[in-house]
């Protein structure tokens, strides 16, 4: 099984208000299969979102090393960096439309701005995605005009575009109903067969991506902890696994082992 | 959390250590966001419509009645010595050398310059300049060296126009409401500006342009990293105050400066 | 049309700026690229030019016909003025240029008083008649003795 993403030793630490430093990943290493949907889950506060931000390069680790298909993100150029930023789908919480683009200006920019695609090829090319993603229509709405999913589901055919070898998912169901939050990861299983990606995703509420998820990641307190299956997670003997396990995902955990 | 007023004093001034040289790497990337391609041009032209041709109304209203008070001040005072002959020439070197490139730059900082922090600071919290990041385009390249450009474009002719507006606004109150020669106000400002009093106003708006779009987008950009700002929506309202606090006290600051070395 | 309205109105106001640009270069700076072809330089040694600055008015009858383009120390420790004349004004070789002050505060400018010689001064020439600065002073001293009315 070959390897998209490597940790190998990443230490990440920020200055606490007033003094002294909070470190958020303290020498954490754990490898992410390629092809596969790994989740990192974890409190608030517990480094998910900064653990994405460093495989992305927005932000340098304090120590380590972080391997993006064999290169080392951590000492990268800002050249290669771009480079390798391409291969990357970002999908972000708020969804980061542009709010002055219509969706189709959106979905379209990464394919005017990155790459030599005539206007016809790229509308020819939007237009489809969009459809895929049940778009179609709203083309010349601008973002405020969507409705929280439908911002979700642009931003994904925007991250989809320049067919990114890894897609990172960041929250990807706050501020989303259940019956959204169902769609939505149904829509990714689906995309991610046909496309082929290695999928990150980031989420506090594992119990929901359970259906999706090859390999989970528990952040806590600046260590983390490796799980091959949702099951594992279950009968871990950690204190704070436990603890976790039943304040954020008691109730439909059990819902989950009641059904088998 | 208890911490000595010594502790405190070291903290701020690493701070303000640390944002200056912070600011001064984004002055520089901004300046290399210009020469890389591909160029938006039209995306320079909607910032000129906006910092330029946007504030023209604001320009002229101020610079008419600015004019008018210097014409009304002057002629109190020159008519005291019988000088009135010179109020052209007065009220031509006040605007051109220091109040056309101070007020205007101070009337772009409010308007244009408080909007486009506002607005960097939104897609900043937003994630929006993370996704360009991340898209592999540079947000300089794409967002902040057009306003950059537009702004270096802008400032000077708002500038000029605020000059002639006010040297209008003279005329109108030395000349027409209080009977000045009206050959002798304009031969006396003909024969008193020379090119190099031009030249000084042109090079201080000029600064004045730069310091006011770097500081302002700058703000907005870092509006995470602003000390004390807290977050969301609060930390964009404070980050904005505080652009056009800092960069109306610069462009004071530097208008003395320039004045001392160029004079 | 949208498209087109945007690059109007910054050309609107581009035009704007650069007419005023224009006003400010021409009307009130010195446009030396239009006139200075058509002037002349003449030269003159004064005892003492104290108070006259490069750029003063040099003047006929009152009437500005050129300015001072630059002011040395010549042989014999005399001031050299060269004096930038409008082509059109000729001056005969025994005019006697004067140092004189717009008032008793004023601009110190260069009076030219033309003689009735045949002979026309050309470029480079020299003005020996010469009436150099009146120090205010010698002024006030004439005043105080009452030989001034």
């Amino acid at each position: 099984m070959s390897t998209a993403i490597e940790f190998k030793n990443v230490i990440k630490a920020f200055p606490k208000r007033g003094g002294g430093v909070q470190t958020v990943l303290d020498q954490v290493s754990f490898s992410i299969p390629a092809g596969k949907t790994t989740v990192i889950a974890g409190g608030s506060g517990q480094g998910k979102s900064v653990t994405l931000k460093l495989i992305l390069g927005l932000m340098r680790a304090d120590g380590g090393q972080i391997i993006v298909q064999g290169n080392d993100v951590t000492t990268i150029d800002g050249r290669a960096l771009e480079e390798l930023r391409t291969r990357f789908g970002v999908l972000f919480q708020g969804s980061a439309l542009f709010d002055s683009l219509t969706v189709y200006e959106n979905v379209a920019l990464p394919l005017r701005e990155r790459t030599k695609k005539g206007e016809k090829e790229i509308q020819d090319q939007v237009m489809s995605t969009l459809a895929r993603l049940d778009l179609t229509g709203h083309e010349n709405k601008y973002p405020a005009q969507l409705s929280g999913g439908m911002k979700k589901r642009v931003g994904l055919a925007r991250a989809l575009q320049l067919k990114p070898e890894i897609m990172l998912f960041d929250e990807p169901t706050t501020g989303l109903d259940p019956v959204m939050t169902q769609d939505i990861y149904h829509l990714f299983a689906e995309t991610q067969a046909q496309e082929g990606f290695s999928s990150i995703i980031v989420s506090h509420d594992i119990p929901k991506v359970f259906n999706l998820a090859d390999q989970v990641i528990i952040l806590h307190e600046g260590k983390m902890d490796v799980f091959s299956s949702p099951e594992e997670i279950q009968w871990s003997a950690k204190e704070h696994i436990r603890e976790f396990v039943l304040t954020t995902m008691g109730e439909i955990y059990q819902s989950h082992l009641v059904e088998r | 959390m208890h911490r000595n007023p010594i502790e405190r004093f070291g903290d701020t001034g690493l701070y303000a250590l640390q944002d200056l040289g912070r600011m001064a790497i984004y002055l520089a990337k901004a300046i290399r966001g210009l020469f890389r391609r591909p160029f938006r041009f039209r995306e320079v032209l909607r910032q000129i419509q906006f910092i330029g041709a946007g504030s023209l109304t604001v320009i002229i209203c101020t610079a008419a009645s600015t004019g008018m008070v210097l014409g009304l001040q002057g002629y109190y005072s020159l008519h005291k010595f019988g000088a009135e002959g010179m109020l052209g020439s007065a009220v031509s070197l006040t605007l051109i050398m220091e109040l056309g490139p101070v007020l205007t730059a101070l009337m772009v900082a409010g308007r244009a310059g408080s909007a486009m922090c506002a607005e960097l600071g939104i897609m900043r919290i937003s994630e929006q300049i993370d996704a360009l990041d991340c898209m592999a385009i540079d947000p300089f390249r794409y967002l902040i060296s057009p306003k950059f450009l537009a702004a270096l474009l802008s400032v000077p002719l708002l500038t000029v126009i605020f000059d002639v507006v006010g040297i209008g606004g003279g005329y109108v109150a030395g000349v027409t409401l209080m009977g000045v020669n009206p050959g002798s106000y304009i031969e006396g400002m003909r024969s008193s500006v020379t090119n190099h009093d031009i030249q000084l106003g042109v090079i201080k708006s000029f600064v004045f342009g730069l310091l006011v779009v770097w500081i302002c987008t700058g703000r907005g950009y870092f509006v995470k990293e602003i000390r004390g700002a807290g977050f969301g929506a609060e930390s964009v309202g404070r980050a904005t105050t505080q652009a056009v606090v800092l960069s109306s006290i610069t462009v004071l600051v530097f208008d003395y400066l320039l004045t001392a070395v160029l004079l | 049309m949208k498209k087109n309205t945007l690059e109007m109105i910054v050309g609107l106001f581009m035009i704007a700026g650069l007419l005023a640009f224009g006003y400010l270069a021409l009307q009130l700076g010195e446009v030396s690229f239009l006139s200075s072809s058509s002037k002349y330089i003449l030269k003159a040694e004064f005892d003492n030019v104290s108070g006259v600055k490069k750029g003063a008015a040099v003047q006929i009858a009152g009437v500005v016909v050129g300015d001072v383009s630059k002011i040395e120390l010549g042989k014999d420790e005399l001031a050299v003025l060269s004096l930038q004349i409008d082509k059109g004004v000729k001056v005969p070789s025994d005019s006697i240029a004067s140092v004189k002050s717009q008032g008793i505060i004023g601009d110190k400018y260069i009076q030219l008083s033309l003689g009735g010689a045949e002979k026309i001064l050309a470029e480079g020439a020299v003005l020996t008649e010469t009436e150099s600065a009146i120090d205010i002073e010698s002024l006030i001293s004439k005043f105080a003795f009452g030989s001034a009315k």
